[in-house]
């Protein structure tokens, strides 16, 4: 893991910037993914794939119960099945300890085969001592009744100050006492967030082979550059002696950034067997496992001057992330639209579930879905159509987008025909049991250029290569790579190979936080921008040109306007000499810089129907407007929108982590159980680019998460909108539709 | 998966005779979707598995000259669905086009389908299926609410089931020694006593070899179903329904079943009673509906499934009259 020295940038003037919108050749246009073919045609190798010879197939028992204690496992049984090779007890699960969610993974068989290795598994006899176990994370009562709960933080803020001798609880209370009664409308409500677990289409694991003191690692990882580290250190070797590789990955949402235990366990079986040993979690293992994003569930009162604007908040809300409690973040609430006056209150419920792991966009789509839900319900109050009111409130924007989502809602409402389909709150149309409803949420991410370094190679015979230590986890990194080199170096995509995928390659940092194509963006064009500096310098001595008046385009280094005077591509790089020219540069997370940049906006609008007769929502229209800078590849751009409101359709109608009440277990931990939005549930789905020159010129923005944040509070409020009543927790099921029905 | 003895006889005979009569130490595959995965997850764990994809005799569909439909075990739901001679029989196909999987209804077979183990999620865990503390205790959205008042309280998977009852199919079934039988659909399901017996009448060493569909002289039969989605999921409540008319519109005869509400296909006498002597108009089927759930007995978080029952019972009864079922 190389430094990253670079740090060239001298803004917008400096020697790194992107061509104008006309200039671009590559930039800004569609590129169909470079992996497409390979993807679709099965020649793609992902982690699962990757077959080593004479290797182990490890596979491992995890825990029935949501709470125990391990007596002793017996593997007496186990050793003996044919085809066994290796019994692993983890070190949690030694006897005497105490395992605290189901799934929790106990020992590991490595064995000749599959079906051994699965024989093995359920010949080991554990003793348990079951415990009881607490998973009920809406409950607050309960929660506290059973002593899981802890102050998970809060805060206040009012624009009047307490005096002096005032006592600033009693204050505080007084105050928004005060607030509430000058507000001329006031709501209150409760809204929730059921957990949901990250369902990876490629569970986690990998396969590890040892090279003498050298470990292979090939993992289905978002972090190639930085999982080194994560072996080398409980391993106890250094991180230079693993090389982690990871081509393509299906799915991680956030939830694969470390080796994992089972990744440790399965490096440790691999040196003591001396094989090497492949280890992928199974179906129900991955969901129980996996990852799982924190449950949300919050009371709150808000109040609103005559124009519908929330002078006032007042929330408490609770949730879990699992055995570590936390839940969602207080700073998040509410979100967004931040009034000027408010206390919030958060609780975290500790239960008998695994940790939650980071999900597109932490925190932020369930605070939209438990707050963005209150301010529809003001509307509902008011009699007011929601767009103005959410309008009215964007001056309570807490991140200075107020502009940014004005427009945005005028084209999103354009799109969605809102003025002339939109109706009061169940005062639609009834066309037998069927309703129509709107609804509209609002989000904000950074999406900041994480640390990227790329080595750029210019071969003498004209080949381009580059290396940077990134991964390419579906969202076409790779070939925004590849169109930043091209539109630098004036070539296209094909004469340029990007190479990634290897922790030997330059560091680049994990893709989370929507950071990745900030990142590859900088370190590419900075590299490539070096090296063509370089290549012009050979070319101006030789045609006898000023280097500064030269550039690079259709294939060609010449002078600017006038294409006859300079090189063709080949015979500039043939200049060279025998040696590539080889140069690395980077970008550090959080420096300034003319081409990346962080914050962005965005708004969503929902179309749905609802069958009262049986609580069947059904999505008709979807509208997304987002803004993110400069937009490298549109195509898969949108990809990523499509793909997160499809997410955040099924988080909303769908999907939900069921744990048994009575005993913890994960009830619907398989797909055939974990119910997903499929095609035929999507609607029809609109999305809309942001990207006016303003924008353009901030640069490089992520937007891999920020789409996924505000599809539940949308369709939640779309629904409120259809029948008239709030169905206060998501997945807005038919179960709860007719609930919330009943009890209107 | 454990490791297991594959065999692959070429006549019914040859099956039945590597089937063994202790429950558990054989099993049948057919399109393997269901039974593959519980062995996967080694819920079952059989000593031999039967595959019966193999004998002929179980792949044809055919009508026969007295009007009734004939079709193998093994014939897959896309067979039927391209069988030309289904129009009549528009309860079963509505079954089938629910199942919305293509990899489903085409690597799944009629027989599979009916024999089918319980979607219960305690015993796909590996719970056990009779117990029923942990049903009644637990999360039991998607249980009972009729016919479980005894230890079964899942419900029966099969979404076909409640069409064949209601159009009075048969089953053949052979056993040891040539023995065979031919029974009504409705009696081939039951509600087991122990872990022994399965959820149909068929012993551990009896095949299920064809179903028979009988003659139909119109097509006023169909399944309606409530579905939360647009996948293979199991809906959440679901009703077939055939009726008899008169020229003048007014029900004769009529069979009411519903579907994912009982251990079994549930026949409904109530709904029937209801409907004979009337036109169908949306008030007699909602009034069908009514009766249809009257005798409900919903467990700690299944109460919503009595509502959708109703819904699903009258528009059943809607679509087999020809008329707007309403809903989606
Ligand atoms: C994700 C998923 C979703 C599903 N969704 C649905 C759904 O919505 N609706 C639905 O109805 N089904 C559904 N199924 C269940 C089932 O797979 C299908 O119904 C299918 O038709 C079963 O047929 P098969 O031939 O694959 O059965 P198999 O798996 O081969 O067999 C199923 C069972 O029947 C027994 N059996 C098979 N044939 C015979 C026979 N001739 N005589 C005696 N016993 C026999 C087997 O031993 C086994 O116990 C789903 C399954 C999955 C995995
Ligand atoms: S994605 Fe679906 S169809 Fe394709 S292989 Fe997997 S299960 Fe089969």
């Amino acid at each position: 893991m190389a430094q990253v020295e670079d740090k060239q940038a001298q803004g917008p003037q400096g020697p790194y910037s992107w061509p104008s919108r006309k200039d671009s050749k590559v930039i800004g246009k569609n590129h169909e993914r470079m992996d497409g073919i390979e993807k679709s045609t099965g020649a793609a190798k992902y982690t699962y794939d990757v077959n080593l010879k004479n290797q182990l197939i490890a596979k491992a028992l995890g825990s029935p119960h949501a709470h125990c204690r391990i007596n002793g496992i017996d593997t007496t049984a186990a050793e003996k099945v044919p085809g066994v090779v290796d019994v692993h007890i983890l070190p949690h699960a030694e006897a005497g300890s105490e395992i605290k969610w189901q799934g929790e993974l106990l020992a590991i068989v490595s064995a000749e085969s599959e079906g051994a290795a699965a024989e093995g598994v359920d010949a080991l006899k554990v003793d348990y001592e079951v415990l009881e176990s607490f998973t009920s994370d809406s409950d607050l009562k309960g929660a506290e009744e059973a002593g899981v709960t802890a102050r998970g933080g809060g805060k206040v803020e009012t624009v009047n100050e307490p005096g002096d001798d005032d006592d600033e609880d009693e204050w505080v209370d007084a105050e928004i006492e005060r607030l509430f009664k000058e507000s001329k409308h006031v709501v209150e409500g409760y809204y929730g967030i059921d957990a949901i677990t990250h369902c990876c289409l490629e569970p986690h694991g990998s396969t590890v082979a040892w090279e003498g003191d050298k470990l292979k690692a090939y993992l289905s990882t978002q972090n190639v550059s930085g999982t080194d580290e994560g072996f080398a250190n409980d391993l106890e070797i250094s991180a230079d002696s693993v090389d982690v590789e990871c081509t393509y990955i299906g799915g991680g949402f956030g939830s694969k950034f470390a080796p994992d235990y089972w990744g440790i366990a399965a490096a440790r079986i691999s040196k003591r067997t001396g094989r090497p040993v492949k280890l992928m979690l199974s179906r129900d293992q991955e969901l129980k496992l996996g990852g799982n994003r924190p449950s949300g569930y919050l009371q709150v009162k808000l109040g609103a001057n005559a124009d519908g604007v929330v002078q006032v908040w007042d929330s408490h809300h609770w949730g879990t992330s699992g055995v570590s409690g936390s839940g969602v973040s207080h700073t998040v609430v509410p979100y967004v639209l931040v009034p000027p006056n408010y206390r919030r209150k958060a609780t975290a419920v500790r239960t008998n579930l695994v940790r939650a792991r980071a999900w597109r966009a932490p925190n932020h789509p369930q605070a939209c879905a438990i707050t963005q839900t209150a301010i529809d319900d003001l509307a509902a109050t008011m009699g007011k159509d929601s767009y103005d009111v959410f309008m009215a409130n964007l001056v309570n924007a807490n991140n200075e987008k107020a502009d940014v989502y004005a427009e945005e809602m005028k084209i999103g409402a354009k799109l969605i025909d809102w003025k002339a389909k939109w109706h009061p709150h169940g005062k639609g149309e009834r066309n037998g049991s069927i309703v129509e409803g709107l609804g509209m949420a609002l989000h904000t991410w950074g999406g900041v250029a994480n640390t990227s370094e790329c080595t750029v190679k210019i071969h003498p015979d004209g080949g381009v290569s580059s290396f940077c230590g990134t991964q390419d986890i579906g969202s076409g990194t790779k070939t925004v790579c590849a169109m930043v080199l091209a539109e630098t170096l004036g070539l296209s995509t094909n004469q340029v190979t990007v190479n990634y995928g290897s922790s030997t390659y330059p560091f680049s940092g994990a893709s989370g936080g929507s950071t990745t194509v900030g990142a590859v963006s900088e370190s590419h064009r900075r590299a490539a921008t070096d090296a063509l500096t370089v290549l012009k310098g050979k070319v101006a001595e030789k045609i006898g040109a000023d280097a500064g008046t030269l550039v690079a385009s259709d294939g060609r280094i010449h002078v600017a306007g006038n294409k006859d005077k300079g090189l063709g591509w080949k015979e500039a790089c043939g200049l060279l000499g025998l040696k590539p020219l080889e140069i690395t540069r980077g970008h550090t997370r959080g420096d300034a810089s003319p081409l990346s940049n962080s914050g962005v906006g965005g708004v969503q609008m929902a179309h749905v129907c609802v069958d009262l007769d049986t609580g069947v929502v059904k999505m008709k229209e979807f509208v997304a407007v987002q803004d993110q800078g400069l937009v490298i590849n549109p195509v898969t751009c949108k990809s990523q929108i499509y793909g997160a409101v499809i997410m955040g359709i099924a988080a909303a109608l769908y999907e939900q982590r069921i744990a048994d009440p009575a005993t913890g277990a994960l009830l619907n931990a398989e797909l055939a159980d974990y119910q997903l939005a499929r095609l035929g549930d999507i609607g029809d789905i609109k999305i809309e680019l942001y990207e006016p020159e303003s924008e353009r010129q901030r640069g490089v923005i992520g937007n891999g998460e920020p789409p996924a944040i505000s599809p539940v509070a949308a369709i939640s409020n779309a629904v409120a909108n259809a029948i008239g009543a709030r169905v206060s927790t998501a997945p807005y099921t038919p179960q709860r539709v007719l609930e919330a029905l009943k009890n209107a | 998966m454990k490791a297991f003895e594959y065999t692959e006889p070429r006549t019914e005979s040859d099956a039945v005779a590597l089937l063994s009569e202790q429950p558990g130490h054989t099993e049948i595959l057919a399109g393997g979707t269901d039974l593959v995965g519980l062995m996967k997850k080694m819920i079952i764990k059989p000593e031999r598995v039967v595959n019966i994809m193999e004998i002929q005799s179980l792949q044809n569909i055919e009508q026969l000259e007295d009007g009734s439909v004939v079709i193998g075990a093994a014939v897959t739901l896309d067979e039927i669905l391209a069988f030309p001679y289904m129009e009549n029989y528009p309860a079963v196909t509505d079954a089938i086009l629910g199942i919305n999987s293509m990899q489903l209804q085409s690597q799944g077979t009629i027989g599979g389908e009916i024999c089918q183990r319980p979607r219960c999620w305690f015993f796909r865990n590996g719970t056990g299926l009779l117990d029923d503390k942990q049903v009644v205790e637990g999360d039991n959205r998607y249980h009972a609410i009729l016919g479980n008042t005894g230890a079964a309280k899942y419900v029966s998977g099969s979404r076909i089931g409640p069409a064949l009852i209601a159009l009075g199919a048969q089953v053949r079934l052979v056993g040891p020694n040539d023995q065979e039988q031919i029974i009504p659909v409705a009696e081939f399901f039951r509600t087991p006593r122990s872990e022994h017996h399965r959820e149909t009448v068929l012993d551990s060493n009896q095949l299920l070899t064809h179903l028979i569909l009988p003659a139909k002289q119109s097509a006023t039969n169909a399944t309606y179903e409530v579905r939360h989605g647009a996948g293979p999921e199991y809906p959440l409540a679901a009703a077939a329904a055939e009726l008899e008319m008169d020229a003048n519109g007014i029900v004769r005869k009529a069979s009411v079943v519903m579907g994912q509400v009982a251990p079994t296909p549930w026949v409904s006498a109530e709904a029937v009673q209801v409907l004979v002597g009337k036109p169908v108009t949306p008030e007699v089927a909602e009034a069908a509906g009514r009766a249809a759930v009257a005798p409900a007995t919903p467990l700690s978080q299944n109460e919503y499934k009595v509502q959708m029952s109703m819904v699903a019972v009258k528009r059943a009864i809607l679509r087999a009259a020809g008329l707007e079922t309403g809903g989606f």
